[in-house]
């Protein structure tokens, strides 16, 4: 089986204006929608609360939120999480309220309003280890479970926040150094353009579907960026070689052949990670949910920007074969079987 | 060309039986357990204890699959619930016959079930995060301001001392803020005092300057002081933790140090916030006390007399009864510090007591008027007092006392402990919570793994139907890499969390990149026209220079994450960095012996297993 029968190098760079307008304007919208709707941070880094309760029934919202509205914590969100049985309370930072209690003062108004009575639990027994626990019962049986909770201080928030912002620093100014040494100035500024503007895409779609943007969603957009990286050093190195092999090519038509010879690989892996991440969607629930949906958009987006847009503007950078075969008559290598061989 | 040596061949299946060593006790299901831990600060669990246990459980009928002194607790493991409970109750009723007093903690722990002989190749399963089996997570910020102030507040009591026992004169000392700042009617003065603090105190640093009238010298804690004061504050602040989280009857607790000024508690098992919180903040105190050496006393120590009127009857560490004084000269709130040592003359080991500047003036009183007579240091834990030691005062005290005298240097290590353990350096406020229930921890743990087994599946089928005896190659090449990666991170018995699980994932999704790399130059090869043999070796050198080129990105990326993350962020950020580390090897090294050993010793080789190569001159498509 071979997916792609291409006979001759595609003229990807003939499109380049087009394609590059197109990457302009979805980066231009990218950023309208990170400036005037902003992304939604989970609490990890804006500090709050959050508690996530099910039910042993479906859930009624309304009931649920008017009982939380009582203990007048401030804007309190309450909705659906995963399936009608499971809640989740978003209380954020308020000033006059002690963040340590939020959790047990919710969870007792909660059981109130399901008529239950809180109690400690013994070990639960089932599981063979130690497991005590506030639960709230009513005539015998258990409405409504903790199943999780997350406080967060709003200074530990700050610093997640900052670290977040120079873990991207580092990120970027390492990529540069090294694909700077490995190739050219002129590539590695490419590259991270590229794949800037690919994280700047991901976080647009956060602020446009106002997903929840958290620390794992952080760790997608970091991980996708080395990643997409990847695509584009592939290209290059074609680019190189290229450069080296066919003497009489143009610049774009360079360009054109590596992107052609490297695209069969690059959809290939790019469709396995794909299938892996479609798996944690599907199968990951919804802890991993964002998390998966980043690495979509990323690794999508990725394929796109490190073929099209790298290579388009590291042509426009004016990127010369003087730059990557340094020294040009001595570069012929005696030993290379391909010396000669090819045209 | 496409043979490896043996050793290459040696050093593969080594790596591969030590992996697999290594991933099996992941294996094993848990099996139910009890564990007995020291419950008090001045009880020490040793392998004595593990006869005992297993006398106590003979008794009552129940046989453990073993009985084991592990850390510091002793483990016994079962077979099922049922005994495991009925060992519980046994061994508490045994251990702790008083239901006020108890000395032991006898808790209910999951233990794997892998067999001991790979337990005795340290080959252990991998820890499970809260997140995966549901627990209480506390981050704890320590409050390093008030450390330093306690610490200038103790010194201001110093320099008064110093100056009175030297006649030097000043007309005030007091702290400001973490300075202490003394005046002074005349440079002389200023000057001598400055050279006698200098001396005596080497932990500051001084700074005069002109306060109208007056001359004023301001003193602060140096850089390195400072910090010193600091890592005392956050280690004696997590041995009190300990102490009081083993209260809480927690299988495994683990309470560790993040960065300068953070505590991190996580308790398995514990859903119940409220209490864990209530335990941690309570403090125990530390109190100083008389002990009455009256015949009366002497009487009711040895058991023939009753307790006289104003005294209590405890027990020294070590079992003597002793009778004290209910009067307290001091608390706990006045040692400063306690720190194990060796005396400067007799070389034998001593605990070395700092008092504030109120504790040491008290501390003088009350020594001048009872020289020859003993003192008890009692510990007051859940309401319950025991005396960590009772020393003969030698002589006037000041605000340096040192405890000598039939000590071991390991008892005096304890015993600096125990005095420290009563309090709080600083006082700490918990900025991070989580709570994660024990049925959502086994959900993620199903969903992380489904997640990483069907995205497997799918990538090897794909590779399989597409590459055909080159993506059977890669799909193992992959699987070893899962291998390599799990037995890694059992190795450093590393955390496993829901985010670790997904960078495994992940790093499986990305580390497929390497093996489509070398078989697409592979089939290019064959389509430029190479032979076979000489397409799969150019394939490989070829696709070398890429596959490192683009791990060096991706590993940026990890490192990145490895250094700014925190909690779940760096748990993902482990697995990552390594599963691209050990995938480079898989993908390389691994696949490469794979295909030398299947094609390497076949002369002349007609054609490579590698799905159908196209050509786009010919119009007859070769088959592989």
């Amino acid at each position: 089986m071979e997916f792609f029968r291409i006979r001759r190098d595609i003229p990807f760079m003939r499109h380049a204006l087009v394609l590059n307008i197109v990457s302009v304007v979805t980066f231009l919208a990218a950023v309208f929608f990170l400036a005037t709707r902003g992304l939604h941070f989970s609490i990890e880094f804006t500090g709050g609360t959050v508690i996530e309760a099910a039910y042993s029934h479906a859930a009624d919202i309304n009931k649920v939120r008017t009982a939380v509205e009582k203990l007048n914590l401030g804007e309190v969100q309450v909705q659906n999480f995963g399936s009608s049985r499971d809640v989740l309370i978003r209380v954020p930072v308020a000033p006059g309220v002690k963040q340590s209690d939020v959790v047990s003062r919710v969870f007792a108004e909660l059981c109130r309003a399901e008529a239950g009575t809180l109690s400690d639990a013994a070990p639960s027994a089932s599981s063979g280890e130690s497991a005590t626990r506030q639960t709230c019962t009513a005539s015998g049986a258990e409405p409504v479970r903790l199943q999780r909770s997350e406080v967060v201080g709003p200074q530990v928030g700050r610093e997640l926040a900052e670290d977040g912002a120079k873990a991207l620093a580092f990120v970027v100014a390492g990529i540069m150094i090294y694909l700077a040494f490995r190739f050219e100035w002129k590539f590695s500024v490419a590259a991270i353009v590229a794949n800037l503007h690919d994280v700047v895409i991901i976080l647009g779609f956060f602020a446009f579907f106002q997903w929840e943007f958290s620390l794992s969603v952080l760790a997608a957009v970091l991980a996708v960026l080395g990643y997409s990286v990847n695509e584009s050093v592939v290209i290059f190195d074609r680019i190189r070689e290229a450069f080296r092999r066919f003497r009489k090519m143009t610049t774009r038509e360079v360009i054109d052949h590596a992107i052609t010879s490297t695209i069969s690989r690059t959809i290939i892996t790019h469709g396995c990670t794909q299938m892996m991440v479609l798996s944690m969607l599907i199968f990951g629930g919804q802890t991993l949910h964002y998390f998966a949906v980043a690495l979509t958009i990323g690794i999508l987006f990725g394929i796109y920007s490190s073929v099209f847009v790298a290579a388009a503007i590291a042509m426009w950078l004016g990127v010369k074969r003087e730059d990557l075969v340094k020294a040009g008559p001595k570069e012929i290598d005696p030993d290379d079987p391909n010396a000669g061989a090819v045209v | 060309m496409n043979r490896y040596p043996m050793w290459k061949y040696a050093t593969l299946l080594v790596a591969l039986l030590v992996a697999l060593i290594y991933t099996l006790p992941n294996f094993f299901p848990e099996a139910p357990a009890v564990q007995i831990s020291s419950g008090k600060a001045t009880l020490k669990i040793d392998p004595s204890l593990v006869p005992r246990v297993e006398r106590v459980l003979t008794e009552a009928g129940l046989k453990p699959d073993f009985v084991r002194f592990e850390g510091a607790s002793v483990k016994a493991r079962f077979d099922d619930l049922d005994s495991q409970r009925k060992a519980k109750d046994a061994l508490s009723k045994a251990l702790n016959p008083d239901p006020d007093d108890t000395p032991y903690i006898v808790a209910l722990n999951l233990l794997s079930r892998s067999p001991s002989w790979l337990s005795a190749l340290h080959a252990l399963p991998m820890f499970l995060g809260l997140d995966l089996r549901g627990g209480v997570y506390f981050l704890m910020q320590v409050d390093m301001k008030s450390a330093l102030v306690k610490k200038a507040e103790s010194l201001t009591g110093d320099i008064r001392t110093l100056l009175r026992d030297k006649n030097i004169r000043h007309t005030g000392i007091s702290r400001d803020g973490n300075n202490v700042a003394v005046r002074f009617r005349d440079t002389e003065t200023l000057v001598a005092a400055r050279n006698l603090l200098l001396n005596q105190l080497p932990d500051l640093q001084w700074l005069d300057s002109a306060d109208g009238t007056d001359f004023r010298l301001v003193g602060s804690l140096k850089p390195e002081a400072a910090r010193a004061v600091q890592t005392t504050a956050i280690t004696q602040n997590i041995t009190t933790l300990h102490n009081r989280v083993n209260e809480l009857g927690v299988a495994e607790p683990v309470i560790q140090q993040q960065g300068q000024d953070r505590v991190v508690v996580q308790l398995p098992g514990v859903q119940d916030t409220a209490k864990a919180k209530d335990i941690i903040g309570r403090t125990a105190t530390l109190e100083l006390r008389m002990v009455d050496e009256s015949a009366e006393a002497r009487a009711a120590a040895s058991g023939t007399g009753p307790v006289p009127f104003g005294t209590e009857r405890y027990v020294e560490r070590g079992g003597a009864p002793l009778i004290v004084k209910r009067q307290v000269v001091l608390t706990g709130d006045s040692l400063t510090d306690a720190q194990p040592g060796f005396d400067s003359q007799t070389q034998e080991p001593v605990v070395n007591l700092t008092l504030d500047a109120k504790g040491a003036r008290i501390i003088k009183d009350v020594s001048r008027e009872n020289v020859g007579k003993r003192m008890a240091i009692l510990l007051f834990e859940k309401g319950k007092g025991e005396v960590i030691t009772a020393p003969v005062i030698r002589s006037e005290l000041g605000s340096r006392i040192q405890i000598s005298g039939r000590m071991t240097t390991a008892e005096a290590n304890d015993n600096a402990l125990l005095l420290r353990a009563g309090s709080l350096a600083a006082p700490m406020d918990i900025i991070e919570e989580r709570t994660i229930g024990p049925s959502l921890g086994a959900e993620n743990i199903s969903k992380g793994f489904n997640s990483v087994i069907f995205g497997f599946a799918a990538i090897a089928l794909f590779m399989c139907v597409y590459y055909q005896l080159f993506g059977i190659i890669s799909t193992l090449a992959l699987g070893f890499n899962l291998l390599l990666l799990v037995a890694l991170l059992s190795m450093l018995q590393a955390t496993l969390t829901l985010p670790g699980i997904a960078a495994i994932a992940l790093t499986l999704g990305m580390a497929i990149d390497a093996n489509v790399l070398i078989n697409e130059r592979v089939r290019e090869e064959l389509r430029s026209g190479s032979a076979p043999q000489v397409a799969i070796n150019m394939g490989y050198e070829r696709a070398w220079a890429t596959i490192l080129d683009s791990n060096v990105t991706t590993l940026i990326a990890g490192v990145a994450l490895l250094t700014f993350g925190s909690g779940p962020v760096r748990g993902f950020a482990i697995v990552h960095t390594l599963g691209i580390l050990t995938s480079m090897f898989s993908a390389v090294v691994f696949s490469r012996g794979l295909v030398n050993l299947w094609y390497g010793r076949q002369k002349r080789l007609k054609g490579v297993s590698i799905g159908q190569v196209w050509r786009p001159q010919n119009s007859v498509p070769a088959k592989g």
